[in-house]
């Protein structure tokens, strides 16, 4: 039992229902970590998610939680935040969650630069329901819906999230999962639209179909891939790693906050 | 605090919660974990553990638990 | 002392958002209930409260939901096409039992349809546009005044009954202005709050009986909320006794209340040889129809159901060969519902669709010919 963080875990909505050797358990503990590692009131914390097999990470854990409609999260927590600001608002989404179905939620929620911690779990794949491909499946990788082996390019989603406008922009995997808990704490301390992409593994709906033996093998396939940001440059299936983009701008939750005082301040009879 | 070969360190596997992916077995640097005779994931090799948490921190299933004890 | 105030339609329904408590809108623009955002847009922020325009209507439904989880009460407007887009949401309002208020402005459809017409055309929609077995309540206002009211009922409604709650409009009550006498004070409602010690607290106990007290994130009560079919705590089952259990509470709940839930009008109904029934605004028409009637010596009465779902029918009684007319702007909805009640040779449905309102002669013509066959 992994004594360190049990408090903030519905233990007893365990074994969790993820499929032998998948990365979310790995990404949840590091999620985990790094709200422990911030001491946040676990009354205040808020885990938004979509839906996939990622976004069932909701359920284990002991906080205000909410598992939403299919690549909505970010709405739901822009409602959320939005009318209780002090309310730290973490969103964990899968990367179709995110970047297909919710690729519109996640531009503006960027765009807005309001203060969410977006977490998207990167497995390449849709696992839950039996490994179509996603926007982030890798060029030439095999799933159900692309059987001959993707057509398509895949997005760059930390870049996305760079030119629509978050001022946080960070990748790490389920095997540096040391690094992806200090991204997650800079992520939470930048005050406004903060995204990290963690790739994990889904042995049962990618592995299987894309020659990898073993959980254990795209574990370290994440360890070979994964190259440090600055580092040298990357090609074919490789990804940088670490931080990647900051950037200044003023938060969305304060600014509408700063509207309402002036608006109060020019009240006639107040 | 030096972790030591010989520091008591003890590995506590949740049976209920491990699925046996067997990543802890590969990824653990001093090869101290393995499956046992009715394939569970079991620390064959407890002393040479240098309690990095490794494992602890890769399991998926949140199954494995090491605590280093003070001798 | 009330206060008088020329209004619109649109506008009365913010105001009276406003006065019901609610403090978060979020919304998409979209003609005919653009007003209603742009009214929220200047006054929230005044009130320390919070507009926000969304992305899109299936985000701006997300973010009112996530704002009434967060303990604020919160609206959307829309029309027709957003109000398609919002049904996937609105039916995760219903699941988890969130209150919020949707107001929806209906123009001619379907898909573009008449986007600056009047229509009832959404109707069944209002009902049934989110799948699956869930409870709802839709109200349709017939004056500027009744949306001033109406919109303050559907909040005090929702946050009682934990439920979403529609205002059924259409663009002729939306955009019409009319005198409107602003009450000095306002009932409100709040969303009843958990009694027992977080650790006793289950989100969906079925202690408290068919409504179970609402937690606000934050407050202390950390649950789970989740739009999968889920027991007492709230968290996913499959187990088809707990699912059973969970989907007749959900889709019963309301049926305790239906006499405060159901709200209608009668008018000349004591004595009616032939029942005119109409809502929204065909309404307006059928009344000023009743009265041609009566002057030309045929009685007739007029029901008119102010919560369209679930439908009054406890309060209409039909009687032995007493016709029953049903003016709607739409090809025939709501008088499935009255047919289901007083059988089919009974009642008449009369449409207009070419998006002008049905006028007082119209129906009235439909009252005689339908009297001259009994």
């Amino acid at each position: 039992m992994f004594s360190d963080i049990a408090q903030y875990f519905r233990t007893e909505s365990l074994p969790h229902i993820w499929c032998p050797g998948c990365g979310n358990g790995t990404v949840t503990a590091a999620l985990v970590r790094a709200i422990k590692n911030l001491q946040l009131e676990q009354n205040n914390v808020v885990i938004v998610s979509g839906i996939g097999c990622s976004s069932r990470m909701s359920g284990y854990l002991d906080f205000n939680t909410q598992h939403t409609t299919h690549g909505r999260a970010l709405a739901f927590a822009t409602g959320i935040k939005l009318a209780k600001p002090e309310l730290d608002v973490f969103v964990v989404m899968g990367d179709g969650d995110c970047a297909a179905i919710g690729g519109n939620h996640l531009i503006h929620a960027a765009r807005r630069n309001i203060d969410l911690t977006a977490l998207v779990i990167n497995n390449g794949i849709y696992g839950m329901t039996g490994g179509q491909s996603s926007p982030l499946t890798p060029h030439d990788r095999r799933a159900t819906t692309m059987p001959f082996g993707n057509l398509e390019r895949s997005f760059d989603l930390v870049e996305l999230a760079k030119a629509a406008g978050a001022t946080y922009g960070a990748r790490a995997t389920a095997y540096h999962n040391q690094l992806l808990t200090k991204l997650l704490i800079d992520a939470y301390n930048n005050h406004g639209f903060s995204l990290v992409e963690a790739v994990a593994q889904c042995p049962v709906s990618y592995g299987r179909r894309n020659q990898f033996q073993t959980p254990a093998a795209m574990v370290m396939w994440q360890k070979e891939h994964g190259i440090k940001v600055g580092q040298h440059s990357i090609s074919g299936e490789d990804f940088y790693i670490g931080e990647i983009f900051r950037a200044e701008a003023a938060e969305f939750c304060a600014e509408y906050d700063r509207l309402r005082q002036r608006l109060q301040e020019d009240m006639p009879n107040g | 605090m030096t972790i030591t070969p010989n520091q008591n360190t003890s590995i506590r596997i949740n049976p209920d919660w491990c699925k046996r992916c067997g990543i802890c077995l590969e990824l653990c640097p001093k090869q101290v974990l393995g499956f046992n005779a009715t394939g569970r994931v079991v620390a064959l090799h407890p002393q040479q553990c240098i309690a990095c948490k490794t494992c602890e921190r890769i399991c998926p299933d949140f199954a494995i638990n090491v605590e280093v004890t003070e001798e | 002392m009330s206060e008088a105030r020329l209004m619109q339609g649109n506008e009365a329904c913010a105001a009276g958002a406003i006065a019901a408590g609610a403090r978060f809108f979020a919304g998409y623009p979209i003609t005919p209930s653009s007003e209603i955002a742009e009214f929220m847009a200047e006054q929230l922020p005044r009130l320390g409260g919070t507009f926000i325009q969304m992305e899109d209507e299936i985000a701006s439904m997300a973010a009112v939901i996530g704002a009434s989880l967060a303990g604020v009460k919160s609206l959307t407007a829309t029309s027709g096409p957003g109000f398609s887009l919002k049904q996937e949401n609105l039916g995760y309002a219903a699941a988890t039992e969130v209150p919020c208020v949707i107001i929806n402005v209906q123009r001619g459809g379907p898909s573009t349809g008449l986007p600056t017409s009047p229509a009832q055309g959404d109707v069944m929609q209002a009902r049934w546009g989110t799948h699956g077995d869930h409870p709802i309540i839709v109200l349709s206002p017939a004056t500027v005044q009744e949306s001033y009211e109406l919109v303050i009922t559907a909040f005090n409604l929702a946050e009682e009954f934990r439920v979403p709650v529609i205002l059924l409009l259409d663009e002729v009550v939306g955009h019409l202005r009319e005198r409107v006498n602003l009450p000095a004070t306002v009932q409100i409602v709040n969303r009843k709050k958990p009694e027992v010690p977080p650790e006793r607290f289950s989100p969906y106990g079925d202690d408290h009986g068919m409504i179970p007290p609402m937690a606000n994130f934050g407050a202390g009560y950390r649950h789970h909320v989740t739009g999968l079919v889920h027991d007492v705590n709230g968290m996913p089952t499959v187990n088809p006794a707990l699912v059973t259990k969970f989907l007749l509470r959900l889709n019963h709940k309301l049926d305790p209340y239906l006499a405060k839930i159901s709200l209608y009008e009668q008018i000349l109904l004591e004595d009616a040889e032939v029942i005119v029934l109409a809502y929204g605004c065909t309404a307006r028409a059928a009344l000023e129809a009743v009265y041609l009637a009566r002057s030309s010596g045929i009685k007739a009465g007029l029901f008119r159901p102010i919560t369209l779902w679930p439908f009054p029918e406890a309060a209409f009684v039909p009687r032995q060969n007493i016709p029953i007319i049903v003016p709607e702007m739409n090809c025939g909805q709501l008088v499935g519902e009255v047919v289901k009640i007083a059988g089919r040779h009974n009642v008449y449905s009369l449409s207009r669709i070419d998006g002008e309102l049905i006028t007082p002669t119209q129906i009235s013509a439909k009252i005689s010919e339908v009297i001259s066959r009994v």
